[in-house]
């Protein structure tokens, strides 16, 4: 099997050839700087050169959406780095952002409008599965045929923006057998990470949230985590490590399993 | 005649008192602050016939959430009869609505049938209250009171369920046993009535009597008392859910004032100027009860403490002190101690208490990891994760204080434009030696 070298196109180097590609793909800190999440970006990004996709990312310019800062309570913070961030887009007169992240993803979809940044954003799984539905990615591969997966729902998907069908349809078309926690969809239980508790100590309590979540997805007798959110693997592969279960169940992105059965 | 003039009389007095009730509450939601322009009237119509008249959110429990339901339906139902009851009482007339034909025939037939549903809902509810252990009817939030209330609530319903159903079935006798012209249709008192089959008369009409004035007064009685107990979720749930907001779960809201302020710094022209701002500053978040929006202090007045948000917050699940129930419910709280000296002495009033610390903690706050699982389980749409953030940027933004990662967090987006202590130069080494299988 031949290998070929991938070039990730940069926004500024192309701006400067005055091209523009149709796509800003917005890798995120975590993406950029999480060594597991790196996979997650590279895994993506495989996907996004098998489908000959016109995107290109910022690079060093990216910079945080604020997110983490807002959720915190530091809004002069967040105001400071969002309109940082518009002035960037407008200037590569970017209108289209496919995210990862899910926390990149609500806020550059509902709270950049209310500073005056409108864009259309899609996080990759509406990305994924539309280009399934309409046949542009035909996953013909076996390797994960009637295998277990359970999905965890990344909260600023689910409930927070309402995306519950298509990491589902995505994972038919691997034609997974889907084992649904008994908290899934809009019941789903948090990781435990979102509103910067990422980034801190848990408060006293008598468990870990991640935990918590981690005993749901063993009770499927899972094989596989499906995450769609780099909080929430950081968390369950914690869960899993915390269990001993990281040898017999993988946690994997939606993104890396599609392409593990594309062979990219 | 003086049956109408008594009427008349309670009437007016249930009425003053309610208005004074009414504006004592409205003075309260003149403290405080404007939160979402009312617009979208069709997308909110829909909402509540959505939500509050279907019963969508409440079904999530579908067991107990069926019995709320058909307590919530038969009231709608219901209070039909109680409107033509008013009339009757004014006006002398005896089923003044029975103009209505055959309409008139059926809503008072499905009165008749919801006034059993309803009172076997509320036998349900006293005995889950009172002899089960519920998980959610306990919490540090949970004091003695607030389960008298809900007693008391349930007790006052079953009592007016109860003399319904004994009005009607006195009505149903009375008016076969003289072979007058029955109205309205009663399939469950029609039944019922043949227990009076030995009794006089005269007994039956005093039955019919006392059972009137009493369902009607019970009424009245509820009514006024309701703005005071946690169950005024009666009165607002309804306008609560049309009133919500409409943003999706993730959003919160922009604080226009701070983006004032950033913009201006951010703009080499203003950026060192004295005067940064005309406007007199405004406090940044939530501290005190003068800070929240009417719809914060509407969702309190709503809240009836069912607790379905509490049961399934991931850190109140996990042991931490946090429960959304409890902020809510601290928030009607507070403004019933400090929106009198408020609304007397003016905005500057003080009782060196707050909102923060004296009623929700820091710890509480801290705690929160924004899922919005309480948001979408309250059956009324209440919003607690913006309310959280609220006082949390008070916090941050007044105090300066946040947990030493948070700082941590706060000065590496500053410094290096991410969370992590990562140079923006290294952003892209996960591309370095990237390459594909081809096929």
């Amino acid at each position: 099997m031949e290998k070929v070298k991938i070039d990730v196109p940069v926004m500024a180097e192309l701006h400067a050839k005055g091209e523009k590609p149709e796509y800003l793909f917005w890798v995120g800190c975590a993406g950029a700087f999480d060594d597991r999440y790196k996979k997650v970006v590279r895994a993506f990004v495989k996907i996004l050169h098998y489908l000959k996709v016109s995107y290109a990312v910022l690079g060093k310019e990216e910079s945080c959406t604020g997110d983490p800062a807002r959720r915190a309570g530091n809004e002069m913070l967040f105001q400071m780095q969002a309109l940082r961030n518009i002035e960037l887009f407008n200037a590569y007169g970017i209108d289209k952002i496919i995210t990862i992240c899910p926390h990149c993803y609500n806020i550059f979809r509902n709270e950049y409008p209310d500073l005056g940044g409108n864009y259309t954003v899609i996080n990759y799984l509406q990305f994924l599965e539309k280009c399934i539905n309409d046949g542009t990615l035909n996953i013909k591969s076996e390797l994960f045929k009637n295998k277990r997966v359970t999905y965890h729902d990344p909260c600023y998907l689910g409930r927070g923006n309402n995306i519950y069908q298509e990491p589902r349809q995505i994972l038919n078309a691997l034609s997974v057998e889907l084992a649904e926690m008994k908290r899934n969809r809009s019941f789903a239980l948090c990781c435990g990470a979102g509103g910067a508790q990422m980034f801190k100590e848990a408060e006293k309590g008598n468990k870990e949230v991640f935990i918590e979540r981690t005993e749901d997805a063993l009770e499927t007798g899972t094989a596989i985590i499906a995450t769609a959110c780099p909080f929430c693997m950081t968390m369950l592969t914690d869960g899993l490590k915390y269990k001993n279960k990281e040898e017999e169940i993988k946690n994997l992105d939606i993104a890396e399993l599609i392409a593990q059965a594309l062979n990219l | 005649m003086a049956r109408q003039i008594i009427f008349t009389a309670i009437l007016l007095l249930t009425l003053g008192i309610f208005t004074y009730t009414a504006l004592r509450i409205i003075a309260f939601f003149r403290l405080t602050k404007s939160a979402f322009p009312i617009k979208n009237f069709g997308r909110r119509f829909a909402l509540m016939l959505n939500v509050a008249f279907g019963q969508t959110k409440i079904f999530r429990r579908p067991v107990i959430g069926f019995f709320h339901a058909l307590v919530f339906w038969g009231f709608c139902v219901i209070l039909f009869g109680s409107i033509e009851m008013v009339i009757d009482g004014l006006t002398g007339t005896d089923k003044a609505l029975k103009i209505l034909g055959l309409v008139y025939d059926i809503i008072m037939a499905s009165g008749d049938i919801f006034a059993l549903l309803v009172a076997v809902s509320i036998v349900i509810f006293l005995f889950r209250r009172l002899f089960l252990h519920i998980k959610r009817f306990e919490g540090i939030e949970m004091k003695h009171s607030n389960h008298v209330d809900a007693i008391i609530a349930l007790t006052m319903i079953l009592m007016l369920m109860l003399s319904l159903l004994g009005m009607n079935s006195a009505y149903f006798a009375l008016k076969t046993r003289i072979a007058e012209s029955l109205f309205g249709v009663y399939p469950i008192s029609s039944r019922l009535s043949t227990i009076y089959n030995g009794s006089s008369i005269k007994f039956t009409e005093t039955l019919y009597e006392v059972c009137w004035w009493t369902h009607i007064v019970l009424i009245f009685i509820f009514a006024n008392i309701l703005p005071y107990s946690k169950h005024f979720h009666v009165f607002l749930s309804v306008p609560n859910v049309f009133l919500s907001r409409l943003d999706p779960l993730g959003k919160l809201p922009n604080m226009e004032h701070v983006m004032r302020e950033v913009k201006l710094m951010l703009n080499p022209d203003t950026a060192f100027s004295a005067q940064a701002s005309d406007t007199p500053a405004e406090r940044f978040g939530v501290k005190d009860i003068e800070d929240v929006t009417w719809k914060n202090y509407f969702d309190a007045l709503s809240c009836t403490q069912c607790g379905r948000c509490t049961s399934v917050c991931p850190a109140n699940i996990t042991g931490k002190k946090l429960s959304p129930r409890k902020i809510i419910m601290d928030v009607r709280a507070r403004m019933k101690e400090k929106g009198p000296g408020l609304i007397k002495n003016g905005k500057e009033y003080t009782d060196s208490k707050s909102l923060i610390r004296d009623y929700v903690s820091e710890e509480e706050l801290w705690a929160c990891t924004t899922c919005n699982a309480c948001a979408q389980e309250c059956p009324i749409n209440i919003n607690h994760p913006t309310l959280i953030v609220d006082m949390r940027r008070y916090l941050v933004m007044e105090e300066g204080l946040a947990p030493g990662e948070i700082k941590a967090v706060f000065s590496n987006i500053e410094n290096n434009g991410a969370p992590w202590q990562y140079s923006p130069e290294d952003r892209l080494l996960w591309a370095k030696d990237l390459e594909m299988n081809v096929h």
